[in-house]
Order: structure tokens, then C-alpha cells, then sequence
């Protein structure tokens, strides 16, 4: 994960591989081009290591948050024993992240908590255009929404989602946002004629 | 089957909005109806879609903070408070105490703005025209405090990154100590007409009945959470900006009906107005701005951060790439999830009631749509 996590430009020098160097006093060190985790230690961990073994690639502490990556068919299974066996029973949020240059283009975010543990994870999948994974309407009512604004944003479709319509645009609309090549002034010109009767909205 | 006659009613759809006075805002709501008997409906939304995502992640971090108060308009300061502290977070830096504590105290008064505003539109929707008149009065005093503080009634960008840029003005505490004095007797007064009202309990009690596993389930925080009997409040479950120190209770209900969601919101003015006390007796000396550079370029990583807005748990989700700019800027409005329970709670019930059932979500289109 750590050089998927910044495909574009040169990749910097990690501070490890700086600090030998004779220079290191005349220049400040440069930020880590990755995220400095450590790693995540609990009850949760154990358990869901016995669980599901392979399919969570990591679990890691951020900043004192934790979060876990998973193999996204895995998901859902993950959300569903959360929920289940360790009280993770309130969804947060769904959202996604846009890395258009990484083979795996998307990263999908589920933020939960736990009003028993008051504790708050976040599970993590990384998952290729066009991929569809399966919904967590099952699981977590709350996903119905969370989810179509995450297809209406990023054209991410989830599979077994009772109504995967666009939420926020017009249905019509074409485009996804959220994506990255997705400009910021950058509409549905045809759709802003046909149905405003203006040229552009801009 | 019996042959068809002119009685036979079939299912009559009618739209809701987004023009209409009492979806306080641009809502629209197709009701599927069975004579006055609501089978279902779904919610459009969208109308007030700005892009506030999209344009996170093309403005600085110092030049999207004043975007965030147009979301909750009616809570700005709360949206300000919570978009601060994931950056701080990212950054790694806290604000210093005083700025915490006038944080604190601009925060609360937010909330009695929201609710009172809540209240007022609310009883308005019912049919009682006076609170309304009485609500925006007192809301009147509070926009003063902080046209006072920072020249803003609304959108008040109170806060900045690291702390605070304004030091309060001379008599801040004194005008805040008078407003507290001055407004629990007008909440009584509120109650005097409202709470125990005949008109008023027979269109709220059991109406509009949003369970705890239902609420955990839909991801309904705030307020209606905590009328439906769970104790949960970010500033006491996971506290920040120093609300640790102190003392105020967390109101709850019994039923989550609409009439409990009535009076934990009453008493959730006289909680902050508790909070408020405490803490303008006690505003620390010292900066009022951390220690943050020029440009704010936080180390690259991702981080969640929420807060207790009036409407519930507000969050945000900001990824960095170590740039100027957020690599990608969530924000998780209660308002939209709460909505999302609308359903729920109308169905079955009467059509009458689906405004009032509106009106307790204590929604902003502005938020829900971004």
C-alpha cells in the first residue's frame, strides 16, 4: 500500500533513507511521502485475524484511529461480524477516495462505531473502476444513502443495492464529480441546456 | 373480489415541495396516500447541490473554512468547530485554552440559535403562530454576540485553524452572563405555552415513533437519538475542545416520539446555557492562536473528526497529500442521515403528520445537499 498510496511525481526519499546522509543538518527533513502508521493492537484485531485471516491485509493506527484494509469481497462479511459479535452497531459513513492513477483506483471507506466500546474504527478496501461491490444495505440501514451518494459522486455501483439511483445530481446527469479528472468547473453542459435553457450554468 | 365501485379509493401520489413552507427549505417529498394514510414516500434531494466536496479539494485548507458555515447555516459556528479540528487534527496541534474555552462558549450559544430556531419554525408548522415570534427574538441576541465578536451574524467563520483570530471584545463576558440570566426564563415561558398545551401534546405525543435499535440502525444521531432513550453525546462520550471540565447532563426521552424530542431539545438549552456559565467564568488568559504555520500543509494521512452539532454527530473525513489543499475533503452531515429515517416515521402515520415529523428532524436542506 505504502507507493500505491502516492502514484504521481517522484517519489520522495523516505526519512530513513535521509538521514545517513552529511546533509541532514542543512536541509529540514522532508515529510514522509506515506502515511506513518503503527501498528493497531486490541481484542478486535485477534478476533477478526481468527476470523478472516488473509482478507485484511493490515491493521494500523493513525494518528490514535484505527482502521483495518480489507480484500473488498471480504467486506461486508467484516461489517456484518463487527456488528454482530463486537458491537459495532451505529454506521458512520460511507465514502470513497479517488487515486486515478493506482491499478486499484478507488479506496472505500466505511467509518464505524460502537456505542458499547465508545470506539471508533474504519474499514478500508481498495478497489479497481468498474468493480462492484456488494452493498451494506444488508448489514446497515443507513447504507442505502451513504451509498448512492458515493455512485452519484464516484460512479461507483453496488451490487445488491435496492435503489442504486444517483442521489445529489439529476438522474440524467453524466459524469461523476468526485473523480479527479472530473474538473472543477465542469458540467453536464447538455444537460444544463436542455432542462435550465441556459448555456451554462457557469 | 368484490367488483370495483366509485368508493374504492386507489393510491393517490402527491408531491410535497420543493416549494413548501414547512419542508424549510428545498425538500421534496412524494407521498404515497391511502385516503389520509401515509403507505410510503421517498425523498428528492439535491436542489441546494453545491459541490462542497469538490470544491474542498480545490481550495487551501484556510480558504475552505469559511465554505463549511454555509452547509448548517443555522449552526455555522458548529460547522466552523469541526472542520478546525480535523485540520488540527491532520496537524497534530491543539488551540490553546482560552481559545478552547470562548470556543466552547460560542459553540453553545450556536445551539441554543439552532434549537430556538428549530422551535419557533416547528411550532409554526403545528399551527401555534406566537413561539416563532418569541424564538427569533431571543435568537436576535445571540446574532448580536456574534456580530459583536466577529462582525458576522450568520456565517460567521468564528474560528480559524489553530485557534482563534479575534480576542474577545471588551464586556464579551458580561453581555454573555447577562443573555444566560435573561434566557432560562424565557425557555419557561416557552414551556408555559407549549408543554402542556392540548393542541400541542395531541399532535406530538406518539407521533412520528423513531425506536433506539431503529435510530442505531438508520444512523440517527442527536437530538432524536436521544429522545428514543440513549444517553450518547459526542461531548461526553469522546469530548473535545475541553468540554470535559465541564458539568451539564444529557437530556433523554422514553418513547422517541415527537413530543420527547420536544422536551430534550428544551432542556438542551438550559444544558448549554449551564455550559455557557461555567465557561465564561472561567476563560483562561493567554494566546488564543496555536502554533501553526502560514500554510497549513499537513503530513500526508487521513483523518476523521466529529463533533455534537445541534443536529447530531457532524464529521469530517480529510485525506492529505501533504499539499495546501485536501486530497479529499468528506463531510458527514447529520442532517442527510437523519433524513434518510423520514420514511420510517411517516409511514403508516397521517398525512398531517408528516410536517411535524419534518420539522422534529430538524433538518438544513443546506446541509443535507451540500
Amino acid at each position: 500500500m505504502a507507493d500505491e498510496q502516492k502514484p504521481e511525481g517522484p517519489v520522495a526519499p523516505k526519512p530513513a533513507a535521509a538521514k545517513p546522509a552529511a546533509a541532514a543538518h542543512a536541509a529540514p527533513p522532508k515529510p514522509p511521502a506515506v502515511m506513518v502508521t503503527t501498528p493497531w493492537e486490541s481484542d478486535i484485531v485477534q478476533l477478526l485475524k481468527d476470523h478472516f485471516g488473509d482478507d485484511i491485509t493490515e491493521f494500523s493506527t493513525y494518528l490514535g484511529q484505527n482502521f483495518l484494509v480489507a480484500k473488498p469481497d471480504a467486506a461486508i462479511a467484516i461489517l456484518d461480524t463487527l456488528k454482530l459479535e463486537l458491537d459495532f452497531d451505529y454506521l458512520v459513513d460511507i465514502t470513497a477516495v479517488d487515486y486515478p492513477k493506482r491499478a486499484k483506483r478507488f479506496d472505500l471507506v466505511y467509518i464505524l462505531y460502537s456505542f458499547a466500546r465508545n470506539e471508533r474504527i474504519r474499514v478500508k478496501t481498495m478497489i479497481p473502476d468498474g468493480y462492484m461491490p456488494a452493498t451494506a444495505v444488508t448489514v446497515h440501514l443507513a447504507a442505502n444513502w451513504l451509498e448512492r451518494e458515493v455512485f452519484d459522486m464516484f460512479g461507483i455501483q453496488f451490487a445488491g443495492h435496492p435503489d442504486m439511483r444517483r442521489i445529489l445530481l439529476p438522474e440524467e446527469w453524466q459524469g461523476y464529480p468526485l473523480r479527479k479528472e472530473y474538473g472543477i468547473l465542469q458540467q453536464d453542459d447538455a444537460w444544463v441546456r436542455e432542462n435550465l435553457g441556459i448555456e451554462s450554468g457557469q | 373480489m368484490p367488483e370495483a365501485t366509485f368508493l374504492d379509493a386507489t393510491e393517490l401520489v402527491i408531491n410535497m415541495g420543493p416549494q413548501h413552507p414547512s419542508t424549510h427549505g428545498v425538500l421534496r417529498v412524494i407521498l404515497k396516500l391511502d385516503g389520509e394514510k401515509v403507505n410510503g414516500t421517498e425523498c428528492v434531494i439535491g436542489y441546494l447541490h453545491r459541490g462542497v466536496e469538490k470544491i474542498g479539494e480545490n481550495r487551501t485548507y484556510q480558504q475552505f473554512a469559511p465554505y463549511v458555515d454555509r452547509m448548517d447555516y443555522v449552526a455555522a459556528v458548529s460547522n466552523g468547530l469541526g472542520y478546525c479540528l480535523a485540520v488540527e487534527k491532520l496537524l497534530n496541534v491543539e488551540a490553546p485554552p482560552r481559545a478552547q474555552a470562548v470556543r466552547v462558549i460560542l459553540t453553545e450559544l450556536n445551539r441554543i440559535a439552532s434549537h430556538l430556531l428549530w422551535l419557533g419554525t416547528h411550532a409554526l408548522d403545528i399551527g401555534a403562530i406566537t413561539p416563532v415570534f418569541y424564538c427569533l427574538r431571543e435568537r436576535e441576541e445571540v446574532l448580536k454576540i456574534f456580530e459583536n465578536y466577529c462582525g458576522a451574524r450568520l456565517t460567521t467563520h468564528a474560528f480559524r485553524i489553530g485557534g482563534l483570530l479575534y480576542e474577545t471584545y471588551d464586556g464579551f463576558e458580561e453581555e454573555v452572563r447577562k443573555f444566560c440570566d435573561w434566557f432560562i426564563p424565557k425557555v419557561d415561558e416557552y414551556e408555559e405555552l407549549l408543554t402542556n398545551n392540548r393542541i400541542w401534546v395531541g399532535r406530538l405525543k406518539g407521533v412520528g415513533i423513531l425506536s433506539a435499535d431503529e435510530c442505531k440502525e438508520y444512523g440517527v444521531t442527536g437530538p432524536v437519538l436521544r429522545a428514543a432513550g440513549v444517553q450518547w453525546d459526542l461531548r461526553k462520550a469522546q469530548p473535545y475542545s475541553g468540554y470535559e471540565q465541564y458539568e451539564f447532563d444529557i437530556p433523554t426521552g422514553e418513547n422517541g416520539d415527537t413530543y420527547d424530542r420536544y422536551t430534550v431539545r428544551m432542556e438542551e438549552m438550559r444544558q448549554s446555557t449551564r455550559i455557557v456559565r461555567q465557561a465564561v467564568e472561567r476563560i483562561p488568559t493567554g494566546p488564543i492562536m496555536g502554533k501553526v504555520p502560514k500554510v497549513v500543509k499537513p503530513p500526508v494521512g487521513e483523518a476523521y473528526v466529529s463533533i455534537e452539532a445541534p443536529k447530531g454527530e457532524l464529521g469530517y473525513f480529510i485525506v492529505s497529500d501533504n499539499s495546501t489543499q485536501p486530497y479529499r475533503l468528506r463531510v458527514r452531515p447529520p442532517s442527510f442521515v437523519n433524513l434518510q429515517a423520514l420514511d420510517c416515521m411517516v409511514r403508516g402515520g397521517l398525512v398531517a403528520d408528516v410536517v411535524a415529523i419534518i420539522g422534529t428532524l430538524d433538518i438544513v436542506l443546506g446541509e443535507v445537499d451540500r
